[in-house]
C-alpha cells in the first residue's frame, strides 16, 4: 500500500511544483491540465483507500516514510497513518479540490496569474494530505503550518490589493497565536508521553489521565486539561473559533474558489479533525471537552448572529462557516466525534457548492458582491438557482438533505451529554439553527428573488456561467442532498470509524441516541417533529415575509434597534480591539524598548557614557601634560620629596 | 592514505595565502582576473572543507583531523600549533567555506573600488574563522580570534556607509574589550596547568570561586560576539554600515563564534560556574528574544530589523545550549538535555543560511536603489517576481516555517526548555509570532501593495548572479528543514560527550 499513499500525496505535489516553477514553459493550459491530473489521481487513489479500508476490512496502516531527524535519542518522523477517519478525510479533500480546481478554469479565466493560482491550490492539496495522514504530532503541525501558509499566499494572491494583504497578515499572525499554544501542547506530548507518535501516546493516555502538572507554582492542573487545552488553542486559530476567528471574514479577499477550498470545506476544519484525531486524549478530561463545547457553542451563536447583517455575499457564507464549524466544535466536545467529523463531511459538500455558487454570482455580477445590487438573478442563472437552492436546503437542515442528518444527530448530541457547559450550548445550537435559516435564505433571496436591482449595463450582460463553473455545482450538488442519508447508519450509529475514534462508555452520547435510531426514514420522520425543524422553518420563512413581503420591516428593526445591529455590524468590535490593543500595543512596547531600552539606556548610558567618561578622564588627565619643562621640572622635585619623605618618617 | 593530507591546515592556511596573493597582484585596473582568482581560492577552500564531512568519523566525541606540531610555536610558552575538530567545529567550517563563496560571487560586481582588497579580506578572514573553529591551542584560539577582527574592522571602515567609521570603532571596541577580559582567564588556566591546551583546561580542576571569575569573564567575551542583550547594540550600527558581504559574514559566521564559545569554553571547563548561573543565561536569552522580538517590529530600516531579528534568533542558542541544568535539576537527568544543544546548534547552522540570506535580498534592492528604509519601497513583487518569490521564502524560513531550516533549532530548543520549565518554553514560543509579525509585516510593506513610486517601476529583476545565489541558498534552507537528520548525526556523540562531562562536577 505505502506506494498508493505516496502516489496520492506526491501527485498534487508534482503538480504544484510543474505549474509553479515551469509555468511559462507549459503555459495555462498545461497548468491546469497537470494540476488536475495530479488531484485527480490523487482522488482516485483516495477513492480505492476508502474502499480497502471501509469495504475491504484492510487493516489500520501506519508506518514511517523516513527519519526527519533523532535527536536525545527520539526519533522524529514522517509516516502515514490511515485508518478510516483518515480514508473519509482524504476522499472528502481530494474530492472538493478537483471540483475546485475544474471550477478556477472559468473563475481565473482572465487572471493573469493563472498558473500561480493552480500552484498553490495543488500545493494546498499536498500539505491537507500530509496534515490528514500524519501518523505523528510533528508531521501533524507541518501540515498545519503549511496549509496556514498556502492560505496566506492565495489570500494575499491579489498582492495589489491593500485589503487582501492587511487579510492575509492577519491571517497569518492570528494563526500563529493558535500555533503558539500548539506547539507548547506538541512539547507538553512530548515530555510526559516520551514520543510524538500517536499510537505510543494514545497508549499511554490511560495510565496518564490522574497525573497533574504544575504550572503555577502551588496549583496542580490535570496532564490531560493542561495538554487538550494547548492544543485546542491550535484548533482556535485554525478551525477561526472565538476569539481567534477574526482572520476569516477577511480571508474573503482572496479569489472565491480558495475561499470554498480552503476557508470552508477542508483548512479550517483540521481543528476538528484533529479534535477528533486526539478523542485518545480528550476523553480523560472533561474540563477540556467542556472547554471545547462552550468555545464552539459561542462561536456557532454570536458569529451566525453576525451573518444576519452583512451584505457582501462571500461574507455572509463565510460567517455562515464560522457557525457551522462552531456546530463541529460542539458536538467534539459532546464527546459525539463521529457526529463533528460528520457534519465537516456534509458541511464540506454544501458549503464549497454555496461558496462556489457564490463565485458564480460574482462572475455573472461582473466581480460586484453586495447582495443589496442584486436580486431576481434565478431566470438568468437558472443551475446557479437549483444548486443554491439544494445548498442553502442542507445548510439549513432540512429533512432529508445531508445536512439535516449531521446537525440534527449534533443538536441531540449535545442534548444528552452530560459535559460541564452542554446546557449552554444545547440552547446555542439550538437557537442557532433560526439564525442559520434566517441568514442563509435572506441571502438566497436577496439574490436570487425579488427586484433586479443590479444596473443596467450589468443586466444586459446578465447569463448563466460556463460549463466548468456549473459543471462542479452540479456534481457537489449530489452529495450536498443525498451524502447523509447515503452514509447516516453507519458513520453515526454503526462502527465505521471503529478504533480510529475512542470514546469513553460514560461520554457515548452517540450510542444513547443511537438506542432510539431504526431507519433513515424514522430518523427523517423524527427530525420532522422536533423543534429544529420548526425553527428552522421559522427561520426560512421570517426571511422570506421580512425581505420579499415587507421589506420596510427589516429597515424598522434598524432603526429601532441601533445599537444591536451596530454591535453586529462592527462584528462586536472584536477586530478594532485587536487593533488598538495588540497590534497597536505591540508596536508601542517595541518602540518603548528600542528609544529608551536601547537608544537611551544601553547606547546613550552606558556605551557612549563610558566613552564619554573616559574622554572626560582624559581631558583632566591632559593637562598634567603641558609641555612646559619647568613643571615637569617642579612634578620632579615634589615628587622625590615625597619620596624621601617616607623613606624618613 | 587521505587521512594523512592535512586538511585542517589547508583549509586555515590556503585562504590566507590565496588572500595575500590577491592583495599583492590585484589593482582596480585587473579587477575582473581578481575576482576570479578570489572565486577560485573560495571554491577550493570549499572542496578542501568537504572532506571534513564526507571523511568525519559520527561514532566518536574525540577530535579528529588532529594536527599538532611536534615542537613548541612559542617554547617559552608551551604553546602549540594544534587543531583539530569535533561535531561542534566541523558544521561551523562548513558554514564558514560555504557562506565565502556565496560572498565572492555577491560582491562580482557590486564591488567596484579596491576590488582586491575586499576579496583578499574576505579570504584572509575566512581562513582566520576557520582557525578559531578548529584551534585546539587557547593562544593560537585567541590569535585567531583577534585577528578575525582585522579584516572585519576594514571591510565595514573601507567598503562600509556614511556613518561607517562611528560603526567600525564601535564593533571594534565592543568586541576587543571583551576578548582582553577572556585573554586574563586564559592566562590564568596556563599559570595553573601549565599549558595552553584546550582539551587540558576540559580537566583542569577549578575551585567554585575561580570558575565563576573565569565564566564571567568567557561570558564577557562571548556574550557581545553572540550578541547577547544587553550588549547587543554594536550589531545593528554595523549591520547597517556594513557592506552587503560584511553583514553576510557578520551574521553567518562572526556571531557563530560566540555561540561556538560557549561549547568550547565555558560550559566544560566552568561546569559548576555555568550551572550556578544558568539563570543569568537563561534570563538574558529569553530577553533577548522578547524583548528584541518587540524592537525589531518597529524597525524603519531593513538591516537593521533583520539584524534585531539575528540577535532574537540568537537567543535559541543561547537559551538552548544552557538549559541542560534546569533540566537535571527538574527532572534529575540530562535526558532531554541534548535536544536543547543541538537544537542551538542546529539554530546556529541555519541562522547563518536565512539570515545570509535576507541580508543578500536587503543587497538585491540596495544595489538598485540605494536605500534600505522600508517605506522607500512598496509593489516591489510587481517589477521583481521571481525575487520576491525567494525573498517570500527566506521571510518565511525567518518566521520558522516547518519544512524550512528555521523551524528545525527552534523547535528542538522549545521542546527541550519545556523539560525545564514551561515558562521558559511559553517565552520563547512568542517568536513564533514575533518573528513572523515582524518578518512578514516588512514583506507586506516591501513586496506587496500596489507599484510605490517611479523607482521600483524601474526595477530590473535578478540577474543570473543574483539568481544563483538565491537559488543555491533557497535549496540549503529547505533541504535542512526537510532533513535535518545529516546535520544532527554528526553531533551526537559530541553532544553526549559534552553532557557527561559537564554533569560531573570539578569541584
Amino acid at each position: 500500500m505505502e506506494n498508493t499513499y505516496l502516489g496520492l500525496v506526491l501527485a498534487p505535489l508534482a503538480g504544484a511544483i510543474i505549474a509553479g516553477l515551469f509555468g511559462k514553459q507549459v503555459g495555462r493550459a498545461g497548468a491546469h491540465w497537470v494540476t488536475i491530473l495530479g488531484v485527480g489521481i490523487s482522488f482516485i487513489l483516495s477513492v480505492l483507500v476508502f474502499k480497502h479500508h471501509v469495504f475491504d476490512g484492510g487493516a489500520t496502516y501506519n508506518e514511517t516514510v523516513y527519519t526527519w531527524m533523532v535527536s536525545d535519542g527520539i526519533t522524529f518522523q514522517i509516516g502515514f497513518l490511515v485508518d478510516q477517519l483518515t480514508a473519509l478525510m482524504i476522499c472528502v479533500v481530494t474530492f472538493v479540490s478537483l471540483m475546485v480546481h475544474i471550477y478556477t478554469i472559468g473563475y481565473m479565466h482572465d487572471d493573469p496569474g493563472y498558473q500561480r493560482f493552480f500552484s498553490y491550490i495543488a500545493l494546498f492539496t499536498f500539505s491537507m494530505l500530509m496534515l490528514v495522514m500524519s501518523n505523528n504530532f510533528m508531521q501533524l503541525f507541518f501540515g498545519w503550518e503549511a496549509v496556514g501558509l498556502v492560505s496566506y499566499l492565495l489570500i494575499g494572491f491579489w498582492f495589489k490589493k491593500d485589503t487582501a494583504i492587511y487579510a492575509n497578515l492577519k491571517a497569518f499572525l492570528v494563526n500563529r497565536v493558535g500555533d503558539f499554544g500548539f506547539l507548547l501542547g506538541i512539547a507538553a506530548v512530548l515530555m510526559y508521553f516520551g514520543s510524538l507518535n500517536y499510537a505510543d501516546v494514545f497508549a499511554l493516555a490511560p495510565s496518564l489521565k490522574d497525573s497533574t502538572v504544575e504550572v503555577f507554582p502551588g496549583t496542580e492542573w490535570s496532564l490531560m486539561t493542561m495538554v487538550c487545552i494547548l492544543l485546542f488553542i491550535g484548533a482556535m486559530g485554525k478551525s477561526a473559533q472565538v476569539p481567534l476567528h477574526v482572520w476569516l471574514p477577511d480571508s474573503m479577499e482572496g479569489p472565491t474558489p480558495i475561499s470554498a477550498l480552503i476557508h470552508a470545506a477542508t483548512m479550517v476544519t483540521a481543528g476538528v479533525f484533529m479534535v477528533a484525531r486526539m478523542s485518545p486524549l480528550y476523553e480523560y478530561s472533561e474540563t477540556a471537552l467542556g472547554f471545547v463545547m462552550v468555545i464552539g457553542a459561542i462561536t456557532a451563536f454570536f458569529m451566525g448572529l453576525v451573518g444576519i447583517v452583512q451584505n457582501d455575499i462571500k461574507r455572509v457564507v463565510a460567517y455562515s462557516t464560522l457557525s457551522q464549524l462552531g456546530y463541529m466544535m460542539v458536538a467534539a466536545g459532546a464527546s459525539a466525534y463521529a457526529a463533528a467529523i460528520f457534519h465537516l463531511m456534509t458541511h464540506a459538500f454544501f458549503k464549497a457548492l454555496l461558496f462556489l455558487a457564490a463565485g458564480s454570482v460574482i462572475i455573472a455580477m461582473h466581480h460586484k458582491q453586495d447582495i443589496r445590487e442584486m436580486g431576481g438573478l434565478k431566470k438568468y442563472m437558472p443551475i446557479t438557482y437549483w444548486t443554491s437552492l439544494f445548498g442553502s436546503l442542507a445548510l439549513i437542515g432540512f429533512p432529508g438533505t445531508s445536512g439535516f442528518f449531521s446537525k440534527d444527530a449534533i443538536i441531540e448530541a449535545v442534548h444528552a451529554s452530560s459535559v460541564p457547559g452542554a446546557d449552554i450550548a444545547y440552547w446555542a445550537v439550538l437557537l442557532g439553527v433560526f439564525i442559520t435559516a434566517l441568514y442563509s435564505f435572506r441571502m438566497f433571496f436577496l439574490v436570487f428573488h425579488g427586484k433586479e436591482r443590479m444596473d443596467h449595463h450589468t443586466k444586459e450582460h446578465l447569463h448563466e456561467t460556463p460549463w466548468v463553473v456549473t459543471g462542479p455545482l452540479m456534481l457537489l450538488a449530489i452529495p450536498s442532498l443525498i451524502i447523509g442519508y447515503l452514509t447516516v447508519e453507519s458513520v453515526l450509529f454503526g462502527d465505521y470509524f471503529k478504533d480510529a475514534i475512542f470514546v469513553l462508555p460514560e461520554h457515548n452520547v452517540l450510542a444513547k441516541i443511537g438506542e432510539n435510531y431504526t431507519s433513515e426514514i424514522g430518523f427523517v420522520l423524527h427530525g420532522m417533529m422536533a423543534p429544529p425543524f420548526w425553527l428552522a422553518m421559522g427561520g426560512l420563512f421570517t426571511a422570506w415575509f421580512i425581505y420579499m413581503k415587507k421589506p420596510e420591516i427589516a429597515d424598522n428593526i434598524k432603526n429601532n434597534m441601533q445599537w444591536i445591529y451596530k454591535l453586529l455590524d462592527k462584528k462586536y468590535f472584536a477586530d478594532e480591539f485587536n487593533e488598538a490593543f495588540f497590534a497597536g500595543g505591540s508596536r508601542g512596547i517595541g518602540r518603548l524598548l528600542w528609544r529608551n531600552g536601547d537608544i537611551r539606556i544601553i547606547d546613550g548610558l552606558m556605551v557612549n557614557g563610558s566613552a564619554n567618561s573616559i574622554g572626560w578622564l582624559s581631558s583632566v588627565v591632559r593637562h598634567v601634560q603641558t609641555g612646559y619643562l619647568y613643571h615637569y621640572a617642579f612634578v620632579m622635585i615634589v615628587g622625590l620629596m615625597l619620596l624621601l619623605g617616607w623613606h624618613l618618617f | 592514505m587521505l587521512t594523512e593530507i592535512p586538511f585542517l591546515s589547508l583549509a586555515i592556511w590556503f585562504p590566507i595565502i590565496g588572500g595575500l596573493i590577491v592583495l599583492a597582484t590585484g589593482d582596480d585596473g585587473n579587477a575582473p582576473r581578481t575576482r576570479i582568482v578570489s572565486l577560485i581560492v573560495s571554491v577550493v577552500t570549499f572542496l578542501l572543507t568537504i572532506p571534513l564531512y564526507t571523511l568525519f568519523d559520527i561514532t566518536t566525541p574525540a577530535m579528529q583531523f588532529v594536527e599538532r606540531s611536534a615542537s613548541p610555536w612559542i617554547e617559552a610558552f608551551n604553546i602549540y600549533y594544534h587543531v583539530g575538530i569535533d561535531g561542534f567545529a566541523m558544521p561551523l567550517i562548513l558554514l564558514t567555506s560555504f557562506s565565502t563563496v556565496l560572498i565572492v560571487i555577491a560582491g562580482w560586481e557590486v564591488i567596484q573600488k579596491r576590488v582586491a582588497q575586499y576579496m583578499a579580506a574576505f579570504l584572509i578572514m575566512e581562513g582566520f574563522v576557520i582557525g578559531v573553529f578548529s584551534a585546539l591551542d587557547a593562544m593560537l584560539f585567541y590569535v585567531f580570534w583577534e585577528g578575525m577582527l582585522i579584516p572585519m574592522f576594514l571591510i565595514i571602515g573601507i567598503w562600509g556607509g556614511p556613518n561607517r567609521v562611528y560603526a567600525s570603532i564601535k564593533f571594534f571596541l565592543y568586541t576587543f574589550l571583551g576578548s582582553v577580559l577572556m585573554l586574563v582567564a586564559l592566562i590564568y588556566m596556563y599559570l595553573q596547568s601549565g599549558s595552553f591546551g584546550i582539551l587540558d583546561f576540559h580537566a583542569l580542576k577549578l575551585g567554585s570561586f575561580e570558575q565563576t571569575l573565569i565564566f564571567l569573564a568567557f561570558l564577557t567575551a562571548f556574550a557581545v560576539k553572540v550578541p547577547m542583550w544587553p550588549v547587543h547594540t554594536w550589531l545593528p550600527d554595523a549591520h547597517v554600515e556594513a557592506p552587503t558581504g560584511g553583514s553576510v559574514i557578520l551574521a553567518a559566521i562572526m556571531l557563530k563564534v560566540g555561540g561556538y564559545g560557549f561549547l568550547r569554553f565555558s560550559l566544560p571547563i566552568t561546569p559548576d560556574a555555568s550551572h550556578s548561573l544558568d539563570w543569568l543565561m537563561i534570563g538574558l536569552s529569553l530577553i533577548a528574544i522578547v524583548y528584541i522580538g518587540f524592537v525589531a517590529l518597529v524597525q524603519q530600516d531593513m538591516k537593521k530589523l533583520i539584524a534585531y531579528s539575528s540577535i532574537s534568533h540568537m537567543g535559541f542558542v543561547t537559551l538552548g545550549f544552557f538549559i541542560a541544568f534546569s533540566i537535571y535539576d527538574r527532572t534529575g537527568s540530562m535526558s532531554g538535555a541534548a535536544m536543547g544543544i543541538e537544537g542551538g546548534m542546529v539554530q546556529m547552522v541555519s541562522h547563518g543560511f536565512i539570515s545570509g540570506a535576507l541580508f543578500l535580498c536587503v543587497g538585491v534592492l540596495y544595489d538598485r536603489m540605494h536605500s534600505r528604509q522600508i517605506s522607500d519601497y512598496g509593489g516591489v513583487a510587481n517589477t521583481m517576481p521571481k525575487f520576491a518569490a525567494f525573498a517570500v521564502l527566506f521571510a518565511m524560513a525567518n518566521s520558522g516555517l516547518p519544512g524550512t531550516s528555521g523551524f528545525v533549532g527552534e523547535f528542538m530548543v522549545i521542546l527541550s526548555s519545556f523539560k525545564a520549565n514551561f515558562w521558559y518554553a511559553f517565552a520563547g514560543a512568542t517568536i513564533l509570532i514575533l518573528g513572523a509579525a515582524y518578518t512578514l509585516w516588512m514583506v507586506k510593506r516591501v513586496f506587496y501593495g500596489e507599484v510605490a513610486n517611479d523607482n521600483v517601476k524601474a526595477l530590473k529583476d535578478l540577474n543570473g548572479r543574483e539568481y544563483l545565489i538565491m537559488f543555491v541558498l533557497a535549496i540549503t534552507v529547505l533541504f535542512f528543514g526537510l532533513y535535518p537528520n545529516p546535520l544532527l548525526e554528526v553531533m551526537h556523540p559530541t553532544v553526549d560527550n559534552l553532557l557527561q562531562h559537564i554533569s560531573q562536577s570539578k569541584l
